[in-house]
């Protein structure tokens, strides 16, 4: 196959599902169900998942003059955000009850979205990510104001795209900074041309710019405003989809610029990620204890947690980028596991929102309370839950790097955090008053049924997060290779037996080795 | 077939698949509770195999029924599960204790019986994992799993409005020092490649600046302490002893946090263990008159009961950092003693609460000629705390406090006060209950004395507490494996700190150097 369409093999499966969502969507009668658009997307996304699977076994493809790089870290984000639009979208299949005249652009900017993310996961050139992460963003800010008629909807809407199109701005900012710098937009010639850099200082300003425009994507603090109100008015599906699989995406960016492109700067920029990991943490945590709206409370705890995950980028390079690897599909796992729940427990119209509303849940919906619970306990880190090994891997890389107090910090952090995940569960489990009950008959918590695809989803990310915790030996190995296939820089902070790890693994898979260039464009 | 091989994890996780299987089935009429006691028998007949087929002339220090296989490469994490004479015994108390649960629970928990049944089948997997895992990480992953169900025990079946409080208290006591705990026990992995507790303990592969060593161990002994609770750590105890049902309030104190300590405290930090001890054994000589002081002020049966146990536990932590073996041994025996009179004593209160519907002693009183089964096993069980000669706590409390004056007779002296303040505040409690005029409640109420179901779960444990009390060297010859090799630990040491060896007369070989003092080999350091 040819290297460039090998390459975008399952972008091109899922804008050309995309498209057919579109172009089938005015074909339906005004009233039918737009299910069957639903599962051509869940169809299409599953389609794409294999085949990043499949690229899996041509170890690194470099495709279209270079700025293109298919290795296990790409693919590694990849599945995840196919992972993640596939729960979203069997989440959403009976979401719209009735309200089902948009669905079809729902399904299509889901997939859209995923494009984008894809695209910046594999991408080694700065502008090719910027085209990613513009899809993307573009995506999400029309999925945040969904429910049309809603005035949080358009206010999460129009805050988001303001906010996130002021961080792209910073982003671009960066990169035309670093072209200035060394001469080259190429995350490896950036590398290359560091050394050799008159004006290292600009180089530095155009990483600490980058690293504040994707800082808003994955809501770090002091980037972190727009999150709680955009979390809290966006339905519920989205915001599973857009706390993780964007955040994820640009964890992969930030995760390749930072390690391969500014290598000779790490003890630069991982104080600047100490700092931003410890801001992340503290804030986060402490500003969701006092919440009451259970979205707005999360929206905290993903601030909280792309904290943690930053922890990883004060690491050694092989292990950082594999604690982070792992740590993002643990969280994706359970975070959008957790708004599955939400979805299905409020509904459409997303009556049930503080968490006074989801008192009594267990004596209502037992198994949907139960699941709850369960994520809920996974984002406190308890053990035999991903969350617990991925908090544990990212601190094992920090502290082996020498980093042993933001491991302090960052576990004191999860003690706190238990704090409020504990009030929820609580109310999950306790009755409601009675005064309550009396001012309030009709309860808020909906009665409809789980759907059957719903059930699938959310079995689905039970399955991955109670996997990741009790054997997560699969994924650590993918997550290690992806740390691997990322452009490893001997001289530097390396740990010894990276290059030997490297090369042993090369001698035992050759084929993944192979690097297929399409030397037709060179 | 031979079981010796498998039976740690059959232990284990026979309440796992028990609590899966509760789950499933329908909660109607009886079925959670001979569902949940047939699980906890079954599982109390496995843990007998243990001292069964214990081999009881093993060298000091060795584990047996161990399991090794690799759970996860990097980091290298192993599925290593082991006891020894220490860890075995606790294993079988705790298999013990559940049925003893279960039915002091049988008519107690009326609504719910599923959700109550399934976690405390979930509470018993998490220790026994505690106490068999011989991998630091497989063990952190129990200690902090033994947390969850208790608390939502706490918190769902509490017995006031103020349930939520005492389980979110209990839960942050117990959180936050364990997190800490996480990041000394990476500490360790980074500093010696390994979560094997036996690879590091017996090489002394642990290694560190003295800074380093002592905020690792601090950290260690702050988490566990908390757990057993140790004076002052145990603001967390009364509330949540008051708060919980019977059959958790038996398994939430003690066993685990000082079993903690003996098995990694003293195993990593052998060194700076002994260092701290003089400080430990004055919190623990502080802790005994402090609880038994306060629990002769309480009008809440199950209050008085909660500081009688914190007094009991600060016995043991006074024994086993005296570093000698009486001291170990009967600290160690001293946790069998006290976990099972604690136990018929908390089933024995819950048993009162059932027929009356409270804990306050000023509303009981005159119940004898009414339960006069009750009151004879009242007072046999008040015997035994109060470590009356021929009963069990008796044995623990003799050689905590003979092994403890060698060297601290103040601090002893100050104990061995504890031994009678706990004569005062029991027998008070019976005479309050059992004796005097008739009180209000029971004046009011018909009950009834013992059924059968209640003579059943009760005098097995009173009849234990008997032989105890007389075999104790039974236990002890298991138990006296591990306290010899905990002193023996330190002994072995590569080097020795000058201080020590002036403090402690045994402490030092003499052929070791105080030149070679200061060399904490940095041959582990990566």
């Amino acid at each position: 196959m040819n290297p460039n369409v090998l390459a975008l093999l399952p972008e091109i499966i899922l804008t050309l599902t995309g498209v057919l969502v579109m172009v089938a969507e005015p074909c339906l009668a005004p009233t039918a169900s737009r299910k069957p658009l639903g599962w051509l997307a869940v169809l299409g996304t599953l389609a794409a998942g294999a085949a990043s699977w499949y690229q899996l076994a041509f170890g690194t493809i470099s495709a279209f003059s270079g700025t293109i790089q298919v290795d296990a870290f790409s693919i590694f984000f990849q599945l995840l955000i196919a992972a993640v639009a596939l729960v979203t979208l069997l989440g959403s299949l009976d979401f719209f009850e009735g309200n089902a005249s948009h669905a079809g652009e729902y399904f299509a900017l889901s997939l859209f979205a995923a494009v984008g993310m894809m695209f910046m996961a594999c991408s080694v050139e700065l502008l090719m990510v910027f085209i990613g992460l513009e899809i993307s963003s573009i995506s999400t800010y029309i999925l945040a104001g969904f429910r049309k008629g809603q005035a949080t909807g358009s206010e999460s809407s129009i805050k988001y795209f303001l906010l996130g199109s002021f961080a792209t701005a910073f982003f671009l900012y960066g990169v035309a900074l670093a072209y200035g710098a060394t001469g080259s937009t190429t995350i490896s010639a950036i590398a290359q041309g560091l050394g050799a850099s008159a004006t290292p200082r600009m180089a530095f300003l155009a990483l600490a710019m980058i690293i504040i425009g994707l800082g808003f994507k994955v809501s770090a603090a002091p980037f972190h405003v727009w999150t709680p109100d955009v979390y809290q008015g966006a339905p519920a599906p989205v915001v599973g989809m857009m706390s993780t699989a964007p955040k994820a995406a640009a964890f992969a960016v930030l995760l390749r610029i930072t390690f391969s492109g500014f290598p000779e700067m790490h003890h630069r920029w991982a104080i600047l990620m100490w700092i931003l990991a410890a801001l992340s943490m503290t804030i986060g945590n402490l500003g969701a204890l006092l919440q009451k709206d259970v979205k707005r409370m999360l929206a905290y705890s993903s601030i909280a947690h792309a904290g943690y995950l930053l922890v990883a980028f004060t690491a050694l390079p092989r292990e950082g980028i594999s604690a982070a690897c792992f740590y993002t599909a643990a969280y994706a796992a359970m975070n959008v596991g957790a708004f599955a729940v939400i979805t299905q427990v409020s509904g459409y119209s997303e009556q049930a929102r503080s968490i006074e509303d989801f008192t009594g849940l267990a004596l209502r919906r037992p198994l949907l309370a139960g699941t709850l619970s369960f994520f809920l306990l996974s984002l406190i880190g308890i053990p035999f839950t991903g969350g617990f090994f991925g908090k544990f891997y990212v601190f094992t890389a920090a502290m082996h790097a020498g980093h042993a107090w933001i491991a302090v910090i960052g576990l004191l952090n999860s003690g706190v955090a238990c704090f409020y995940y504990l009030r929820l569960l609580a109310a999950l489990y306790t009755r409601r008053s009675q005064a309550r009950e009396l001012a309030q008959p009709d309860h808020v918590l909906s009665h409809r049924h789980v759907s059957l695809p719903a059930e699938a989803g959310l079995t689905l990310a039970v399955a991955a997060t109670l996997i990741l915790g009790i054997m997560p030996g699969p994924i650590v190995a993918l997550a290690e290779r992806a740390g691997l296939a990322t452009i490893p820089a001997p001289h530097l902070l390396a740990p010894p037996d990276r290059d030997q790890a490297a090369s042993l693994w090369c001698t035992q898979h050759p084929d993944e080795c192979n690097t297929h260039v399409d030397t037709a464009n060179r | 077939m031979n079981l010796d091989h498998q039976i740690l994890t059959l232990i284990t996780f026979i309440p796992l698949a028990g609590a899966i299987l509760l789950a499933l089935l329908p909660d109607k009429g009886k079925t959670m509770q001979w569902g949940a006691l047939a699980i906890t028998l079954f599982t109390f007949l496995c843990t007998l195999h243990l001292p069964a087929h214990y081999a009881y002339n093993a060298p000091a220090g060795s584990f047996q029924f161990d399991q090794n296989h690799p759970w996860i490469p990097s980091p290298a994490i192993h599925y290593h599960i082991g006891v020894d004479g220490l860890s075995m015994w606790l294993v079988v108390l705790t298999g013990l204790l559940a049925p003893l649960g279960v039915l002091a629970s049988w008519n107690a928990i009326s609504s719910r019986r599923k959700t109550f049944y399934v976690l405390f089948l979930l509470q018993q997997v998490a220790m026994f994992g505690v106490f068999v895992s011989l991998d630091l990480f497989l063990y952190y992953a129990f200690w902090e799993l033994s947390l969850v169900p208790m608390t939502i025990l706490i918190a769902t079946f509490g017995r006031t409005a103020n349930r939520r409080r005492a389980a979110l208290k209990y839960f942050l006591y117990a959180f936050i020092p364990s997190a800490i705990l996480l990041v000394a026990v990476i500490w360790v992995y980074t500093r010696t490649g390994t979560f094997d507790l036996p690879t590091i303990a017996s090489q002394h592969l642990l290694s560190g600046t003295s800074t380093a060593m002592w905020l690792a161990s601090l950290a260690f002994l702050l988490a566990f302490a908390v757990k057993v609770p140790v004076f002052p750590l145990h603001g967390w105890l009364s509330d949540a002893v008051a708060e919980a049902p019977t059959a958790a309030v038996m398994v939430l104190a003690g066993k685990l946090g000082l079993y903690s300590i003996l098995r990694f405290y003293f195993g990593l930090f052998p060194a700076e263990a002994h260092r701290i001890s003089p400080l430990m054994i004055a919190l623990g000589a502080v802790g005994i008159v402090y609880g038994a002081l306060l629990a002769l002020t309480q009008n809440d049966l199950k209050r008085l009961a909660a500081f009688a146990t914190l007094g009991a536990l600060s016995f043991i932590t006074l024994g086993i950092f005296t570093f000698t073996i009486a001291g170990l041994d009967g600290g160690i025996f001293h946790i069998l003693s006290e976990s099972i009179s604690g136990a018929a004593l908390f089933v024995l209160m819950g048993l009162l609460y059932e027929r009356y519907g409270t804990y306050d002693m000023r509303e009981l009183g005159g119940l004898a000629a009414k339960l006069p089964w009750m009151v004879t096993l009242f007072v046999i069980t008040t015997l035994s705390v109060v470590g009356l000669p021929m009963l069990n706590n008796f044995v623990g409390e003799f050689l905590i406090l003979s092994g403890a004056m060698a060297h601290h007779h103040a601090w002893t002296a100050v104990a061995t006060t504890g031994v009678i303040l706990s004569a005062a505040y029991m027998l008070l409690m019976i005479q309050r209950v059992f004796y005097g005029s008739l009180g209000d409640k029971p004046e009011a109420m018909r009950t009834w004395d013992l059924d059968p179901r209640e003579h059943l779960a009760l005098w097995p444990i009173a009849i234990l507490m008997l032989v105890m009390g007389i075999a104790s060297p039974f236990w002890m010859r298991a138990i006296d494996q591990t306290g010899t090799a905990i002193t023996q630990q330190h002994e072995d040491l590569p080097q020795t700190i000058r201080i020590e060896s002036e403090t402690y007369s045994q402490a030092a070989p003499s052929q070791i150097t105080t030149a070679s003092a200061h060399t904490r080999i940095p041959e582990a350091t990566r």
